[in-house]
């Protein structure tokens, strides 16, 4: 299933890209899976996935942990801890 | 998706997110025209510093559409929790001075303490859940860094859990 992903701050740079459509393997169920397997992609993703555990996460535009599962999401946001206020 | 619960009827509630400035006598009198049962008026602004002149500018990336989604929920849950009469929250992004205003939150209620609260409330959650983030610009034109999430904006927001 196709997936649209996308990216903030230094994530975004990081990747060098906002968003990007996906095709995920059937392995990849929950938000850390997700990381996990973007982590994989190449160097530019391997070092902004470098320290899963800061990497926050949204589901179609709501919070989401690390264990929470995909399902039918159309859109999830990875990013790191906000800052604005 | 959880349903959202609704604020409490008839309590005015505005978020926006926006690149422009704000006026803040405006953000009040737009609360409190036509209104006799508010006794309290509160306000928060947050402003660029320039961090003892090393910045030209603070630049503010948002995920629009969460940006709105996630003010609007503390938003409400502010309204429910302290029983404001009115709110008003407004966040700017992009490239924003020092010296120039980046968020405003206004507080509405019968008395002054709930005013406060409420406000402090919102921007505590505001600061560690709405999904913006700073990134330095310096004087010098030298790239700056990406701001720092800070320890005691968690410990900020901590403190609301266990009071009443």
């Amino acid at each position: 299933m196709s997936l649209r992903i996308v990216y903030f701050a230094w994530v975004r740079e990081r990747i060098g890209k906002g968003s990007e459509e996906l095709d995920l393997p059937e392995s990849v169920t929950t938000v850390g899976d997700l990381i996990a397997h973007l982590a994989t992609l190449g160097e530019e993703y391997a070092a902004a996935f470098e320290v899963p555990q800061v990497i926050r996460a949204a589901i179609d535009e709501e919070h989401a942990e690390h264990d929470e599962a995909i399902g039918s999401a159309r859109e999830i946001a990875l990013f790191p801890p906000m800052t604005g206020g | 998706m959880a349903p959202e619960t609704a604020a409490r009827p008839l309590v005015p509630v505005s978020v926006r997110i926006q690149s422009g400035d704000f006026d803040i006598s405006e953000e009040i009198g737009a609360l409190t025209a036509g209104r006799a049962d508010i006794g309290a008026v509160a306000s928060f602004t947050g402003l660029c510093r320039d961090e003892g002149g090393r910045l030209s500018a603070l630049e503010l990336e948002h995920y629009p559409g969460m940006a709105e989604r996630a003010i609007r929920a503390i938003a409400e849950q502010a309204v429910e929790r302290f029983e404001l009469a009115g709110l008003t929250a407004i966040h700017r992004y992009g490239k924003i001075a020092p010296g120039g205003n980046i968020v405003l939150v206004v507080t509405c209620a019968s008395h002054r303490q709930a005013a406060f609260d409420g406000a402090s409330f919102l921007m505590d959650y505001l600061k560690t859940d709405a999904p913006f983030w700073k990134k330095e610009h310096l004087k010098d034109g030298g790239a700056g860094e990406w701001v720092s999430a800070k320890d005691a904006d968690d410990k900020a927001k901590a403190r609301w859990r266990s009071k009443p």
